[in-house]
Formats: C-alpha cells, sequence, structure tokens
C-alpha cells in the first residue's frame, strides 16, 4: 500500500506552500527533511486529509483523502510534534481508552487492549497517573500509545523529537525500528533517519532531493550550508 | 494541582468503587439536604460527615485540601457579608453550606474517574438527541474543560516567566495578549488533534 502525491499544489492565503510535489511512498521508513516553512508540515498533514490538495490529488491506502479523509484517518495515524495538544483525558489509561470510544468494543475489551499497548511502551505503571505530571518524553510516548491502539495501517509523525531530550529521542527512535507499521517521518533531527529506506528532501515547497538517507542528507546539508 | 485539575485519585475505597451515578446522584440529594438545613449545629454535623466520607475515600488530606482551598477568600467574604447585613447564625450556616458543597462536589471527582463521568453523562444526555445534539461531544466538553486547565496553568506560567525575564511583569497587557495567543493556538492544534484521531467523524 503506498502513499501517492500526484503534481500537489498548496496554496495558503498568497503562500504556495507546495508546488507540484509528485512521490510514490511504498517504503516502509521514509523521512523528509527541509529547512523551516519549506512546507513538511503541509505534507504531512496532506496524508490523512488534515490538510488538502489546492490542486493535484493525495491518494493514502488506496482512497483519495479529498473524498475519503474520515475512512483515512481511521488508517492513518498521526504524531504531532507537542504532546499536550493530544492528551484529551485527565489520566493515562483513560486517555488511551479514548481513542477506542467510538469503536464498539466491550469495557472488559477496552481495558485488555489500553493494558498491552502501555506495557508495551513501558507507561503500565503510569496508568492511573495524571497525564499532565509526565515528562515531556513520557507525554509523547502517551500520544503514540493512543495513536498505537487503534493498530493504524500508516504512522505519520511530525517532528516527534523536537521538544525531547537526547535520552527521550533515542527512545523514540528505538521505537520507530520496531514499528510494523508504513511510517513518515517529518523532522529535524537527522540521526532519527538512520536506517531508513527513503529520504525526501523539501525546498521551498519541492521536492528537490530523494534518495537514501546518506545522499538526500548530503543534499539537504549542502542546501543548509 | 489535583483541586485545579479534578484529577483521579486512584484507590479502592468503597466510594471509589460506587456507580459514578449513583455518586453525582447522591451528590444532587447531599445538596439539597444542606441547603434545608438551617441551625449550624445541624450543619456541623453534616460537615462531621463529609469529613468521615474523606477519611472514607482515603484520598489524603492534601487532595482533600486542595478541593476546599481556591473557595476560601470567597468563603471568608461570604461570611464577612453575611455577619454585616444577616446575623452570626446565618453567616455560619451559609458559609458551612458552600463549602461542604464544594467538598462534596470535590470528593465526586476525586473518586471517580473521567472516563466513568463522561459515560454517565452521555448516558444523561442521550435525550439531547432528540434536539440535534451528539451527546458524545457534549461530555467530551467536559474533559476538554477539565483537561484544558493544567495546560493553560502551564501556558500561564511560560508567559510569566517569559515576563520576568523581559522585566515587564506588572504589565498586566503582556501577561493577557500572549496567554490569549498560546491558549487560542493551543485549542487548534487540539481540535487538529482531535480530527486526527477520527472523532470529528
Amino acid at each position: 500500500m503506498a502513499i501517492e502525491f500526484a503534481d500537489v499544489h498548496v496554496r495558503l492565503g498568497q503562500r504556495d506552500v507546495l508546488r507540484g510535489v509528485t512521490a510514490s511512498l511504498t517504503e516502509r521508513r521514509v523521512g523528509v527533511v527541509g529547512a523551516n516553512g519549506s512546507g513538511k508540515s503541509t505534507l504531512a498533514r496532506l496524508v490523512n486529509g488534515l490538510a488538502l490538495p489546492t490542486s493535484g490529488s493525495v491518494t493514502v491506502l488506496g482512497l483519495d483523502t479529498r473524498r475519503h479523509a474520515a475512512r483515512i484517518r481511521r488508517g492513518v495515524g498521526f504524531l504531532f510534534t507537542d504532546p499536550d495538544a493530544q492528551i484529551v483525558m485527565p489520566t493515562v489509561a483513560e486517555d488511551v481508552a479514548f481513542s477506542l470510544r467510538r469503536k464498539g468494543l466491550s469495557r472488559e475489551e477496552i481495558d485488555r487492549r489500553v493494558t498491552e499497548v502501555l506495557t508495551r511502551y513501558g507507561l503500565a505503571d503510569h496508568a492511573d497517573h495524571p497525564a499532565h505530571h509526565l515528562s515531556g518524553g513520557q507525554k509523547q510516548l502517551l500520544a503514540l500509545c493512543s495513536i498505537m491502539v487503534l493498530e493504524p495501517e500508516i504512522l505519520v509523525m511530525d517532528e516527534p523529537t523536537t521538544l525531547l531530550d537526547l535520552r527521550h529521542s533515542r527512545q523514540v527512535a528505538g521505537l520507530l525500528r520496531d514499528l510494523p507499521q508504513q511510517v513518515l517521518v517529518i523532522t529535524h533531527d537527522l540521526p532519527l533517519l538512520d536506517g531508513f529506506d527513503r529520504v525526501l528532501v523539501l525546498d521551498e515547497g519541492r521536492v528537490v532531493a530523494d534518495g537514501s538517507p546518506e545522499e538526500a542528507i548530503g543534499h539537504y546539508r549542502k542546501l543548509m550550508a | 494541582m489535583n483541586g485545579l485539575t479534578g484529577a483521579y485519585v486512584p484507590g479502592s475505597s468503597v466510594l471509589h468503587r460506587l456507580p459514578a451515578g449513583a455518586k453525582l446522584a447522591g451528590l444532587a440529594a447531599a445538596c439539597t439536604v444542606l441547603v434545608l438545613l438551617r441551625a449550624p449545629v445541624a450543619l456541623a454535623a453534616a460537615g462531621v460527615l463529609v469529613a468521615a466520607l474523606y477519611a472514607l475515600s482515603r484520598v489524603g488530606v492534601a487532595a482533600a485540601w486542595a478541593q476546599v482551598r481556591p473557595v476560601r477568600w470567597f468563603a471568608v467574604a461570604l461570611f464577612g457579608m453575611q455577619v454585616v447585613f444577616a446575623d452570626l447564625d446565618g453567616a455560619i450556616s451559609t458559609t458551612l453550606r458552600v463549602v461542604l458543597a464544594v467538598a462534596l462536589a470535590g470528593l465526586v471527582t476525586l473518586t471517580t474517574r473521567t472516563a466513568a463521568m463522561m459515560r454517565t453523562l452521555e448516558r444523561c444526555l442521550s435525550p439531547a438527541r432528540f434536539v440535534g445534539l451528539d451527546p458524545f461531544r457534549l461530555s467530551l466538553l467536559l474533559s476538554l474543560t477539565v483537561r484544558s486547565v493544567p495546560v493553560v496553568a502551564s501556558l500561564a506560567g511560560r508567559v510569566r516567566e517569559a515576563q520576568r525575564a523581559r522585566g515587564v511583569e506588572r504589565s498586566l497587557r503582556a501577561f493577557a495578549v500572549p496567554l490569549v495567543v498560546s491558549s487560542l493556538r493551543h485549542a487548534d492544534a487540539l481540535g487538529e488533534a482531535l480530527s486526527a484521531r477520527g472523532l470529528d467523524d
């Protein structure tokens, strides 16, 4: 299953944020790098229909994001930079369970899935703790748990390590390697892309490099020099 | 912070195990009784009962104090006004009534998970469907309100720090403008996160 961008343009107000992006992303680990304002976050938001193309099309899980945004969101998890903006419920377990509220599952099944995902990501001991008492890294893990409990087919991460210290960044990088899903990561944290299958470099709304992490990051470093 | 955030204190007491609906109904009944009680002695006895309920819940003294702490100055002002405009007995009764009602509401919050409260509210609000309102969204509104309190408090803390760093800590405008802007940004981000979790279907 792929993420397909076909001649995607996005215009916000007077500004062209993306200018003719075409790419077919089929690899398991895809990274996107670029300067601030290069269109990276807009590209990420296009994948689950949070942003829509002004022209061109985005196809995810075989569906057009313009017509099937709700269905696509059920299959695409999205991890934002700031975990505080994603945590909805006061306690850790409740926030994870909240993701399953409209799935028609029994309370026992919800509890089982919540316990399983919190154990997998090392938050089981914090299940009843207030979410706002967690550290920044733990909050990002909680946000990840709240997405992973839905078992998405694709995971999009928009600068997931920007607010984290080195230890928690490494923890997220380690978890990222083990995720079974296709993952698209937008980042400034270049070591996070070690072992990735493909990296795209965006500059002023265009893909200016596309290849292995070594090639693409080399191009990005020259661009930023 | 518990008083501000209404955070649940985990436990296995009888009060923790009671269904949220029963606790809310009990709270409504208890508040009605408080309104009907007139004599300060009767309200003092009710105070002893509320203290006993807190002891039964085993939430701890700090969590109990956090429930009534935010209304302490209001209680002092109310007592003073009642002494001036009514009499001492009336002042004691009215003040005790308010403080005990707040303490009881706090006890319900401390011993009930937000998710359980949401489920109960959703059931109670289910008739709202007939006028086109979604009970889930209404109960979500309550949960987001509870969750937003510590977030806005944290934003206010950051703004205050930035004010101190720039030496403008006495300026109300320098406090209010960035706080409102950052709160609106947070609201936007939260809305986007809810959409991303498929909750705008």
